[in-house]
């Protein structure tokens, strides 16, 4: 009976958390397809996202109340918000680059001078402490057997099930998501198609930032508390998980942030050694899932990068 | 006199250090298919790329019915008519033959448009149709260079700019080609074509343009070209 609580207890921790790499993996995984640029800004981009999410809250809050119609507005907003930022960032600091047809490794250095201009501007602005995000939302939910899901879980999984359908429906349906797969095969194609490619990839980063900023928001709601830094270990779980899904594939980091959410809350119940050993236990099953798979789960050597 | 479609200015370009284009000057007259030969490295890809705005001119003109459009960018020139269809074909391997002459309409902002044009490259090319559901990269070479100029088909262009659409293809399929090439320039689309196949590109052609380390060597009517000695001896195997 215990043992079974705690295997269905942590599938629904593992869930939530691998929702949110998830979200965070896709931005990755979306900007490296279309530019080849690993940007390590973009953890910060979903910590940006919980702060943006928790002033609008404090802002709203007092009309819209702090339940779910003013986590909702602020889940947007900070979206909004975000993507903008994330479009500014690939104009002020990527295409530039880009331009000059800069290599690879500039891209990045750039990339890691935004993250720490970015969580420096909020370490500043924050003092560097922890906010409490305060909510309404209680611990009510349904009973699974012994196991209690809350509402909040239910509507977290559901909102990122919700965001990533759009997307898919974003890349494959629509003639700018179209034009997206295209640019990672060829952007000069592209051009002789009358795709403004500069364009395009300024919305890739308006919807792989947004997607950050809403994992951010939501993770800001779930565990209540935010801080600066908060963006840099997400960052580095995400790419993880884009790698292991296959780096440029969009299903790929759907699954690849799913199984690095459940893999670590697996990690914390290991018999005998404790849960401190758990990321011990993630990352050497990963090892050992890339030794046998190099290209990620849904990676092909010579794949379609979206 | 009928209108000049496309009209190059001693043009000059860079393509990374070489000079490539060292003062091209030609026309091409509405309606008429002009064809630019000349061997590997003469230039003339990169004719094309500076038309098209894939290369920045260093100086000279491209004029096409005459607006300047030297520093336009690429994006912007596919709009006004004029579409580049590139060497190697380049469609897009991963996505569907659809989606690739979709992404050829990407400028058309009707959908219904888009849909319509698709069908008509169907009836064009009823191979492309069985297919329309395959990946761009299971086509035969044929079938791709089908795809490529139905992909560029979509806006309906005024000129065309077709880049060694023979290349790497058998003779029979070479043939198929350019009998479309002349159905869509007898149904009122010019044509700039670059060949190293003189021999078909003459064939076709109203007017031909030689290109030499970057400079135009020779021009004429291509029954005066076809009988040129040097012609004969440097692009006809004679």
């Amino acid at each position: 009976m215990s043992l079974y609580y705690v295997i269905l207890q942590q599938l629904i921790n593992g869930l939530i958390l691998g929702s949110f790499y998830s979200l965070v993996a896709l931005g990755y995984s979306m900007v490296y397809g279309i530019i080849k640029l690993l940007n390590f800004a973009h953890g910060d981009l979903y910590m940006v996202g919980a702060f943006v999410g928790f002033g609008t809250l404090g802002l709203l809050g007092g009309i819209l109340g702090v339940g779910w119609l003013g986590i909702a507005a602020a889940l947007l907003i900070s979206m909004l918000a975000v993507g903008l930022l994330g479009m500014l960032v690939h104009r002020a600091a990527y295409q530039p680059l880009l331009n000059r047809r800069a290599p690879r490794m500039s891209l990045m250095i750039t990339a890691v001078g935004v993250s720490f201009t970015l969580f420096n501007t909020v370490m500043v602005m924050t003092n560097g402490e922890y906010e409490t995000v305060n909510t309404s939302l209680g611990y009510s939910g349904i009973s699974l057997g012994p196991v209690n899901v809350t509402y909040t879980q239910i509507v977290m999984v559901v909102a990122t099930a919700l965001l990533m359908l759009a997307l898919h429906w974003f890349i494959k349906r629509t003639m700018y998501g179209k034009a997206m797969r295209a640019i990672a095969l060829d952007p000069d194609a592209c051009r002789l198609m009358g795709i403004n490619v500069t364009k395009t990839i300024g919305l890739t980063f308006f919807v792989g930032s947004s997607l950050a900023a809403a994992a951010g928001v939501m993770a800001g709601v779930y565990y209540g508390s935010i801080q600066f830094f908060m963006g840099f270990i997400i960052g580095l779980k995400a790419f993880t998980a884009a790698v292991i899904g296959g780096i440029g594939s969009i299903p790929g980091a759907m699954l690849g942030g799913l199984i690095l959410g459940l893999l670590e809350t697996a990690g914390t119940q290991l018999p005998f050694i404790g849960s401190a050993w758990k990321d011990v236990f993630t990352f050497g099953i990963l090892i050992l899932l890339l030794v046998f798979k190099p290209t990620g789960i849904l990676g092909k050597s010579e794949i379609e990068r979206m | 006199m009928s209108e000049i479609a496309l009209v190059l200015n001693n043009l000059e370009a860079y393509y990374g250090k070489i000079h490539a284009l060292k003062g091209i000057s030609l026309e091409v007259p509405q309606g008429k298919i002009v064809t630019l030969l000349g061997s590997n490295g003469a230039g003339k890809s990169t004719t094309l790329k500076t038309i098209s705005g894939l290369v920045p001119a260093a100086s000279g003109t491209v004029e096409f019915y005459g607006r300047n459009i030297t520093k336009e960018k690429a994006h912007n020139i596919v709009a006004l008519g004029l579409i580049h269809v590139p060497e190697g074909r380049r469609i897009f391997k991963d996505l569907t033959v659809r989606e690739n002459l979709e992404l050829g309409g990407f400028t058309l902002k009707d959908e219904k448009l888009r849909r319509k044009r698709v069908e008509h490259v169907f009836e064009l090319f009823p191979r492309l149709r069985e297919r329309q559901k395959q990946s761009g990269g299971t086509l035969s070479g044929g079938e791709q260079q089908m795809l490529a100029i139905g992909r560029a088909m979509m806006t309906e262009p005024k000129v065309l700019l077709l880049d060694e659409p023979s290349m790497g293809l058998a003779p029979l399929i070479v043939q198929e080609i350019m009998r479309i090439i002349q159905q869509l320039n007898s149904e009122g689309t010019t044509v700039l074509l670059v060949e190293q196949n003189a021999k078909v590109a003459l064939k076709l052609a109203a007017y031909g343009y030689v290109l030499e380390t970057g400079q135009i060597v020779m021009n004429g009517d291509s029954s005066r070209l076809r009988q040129d000695e040097r012609i004969v001896k440097a692009y006809l195997g004679g």
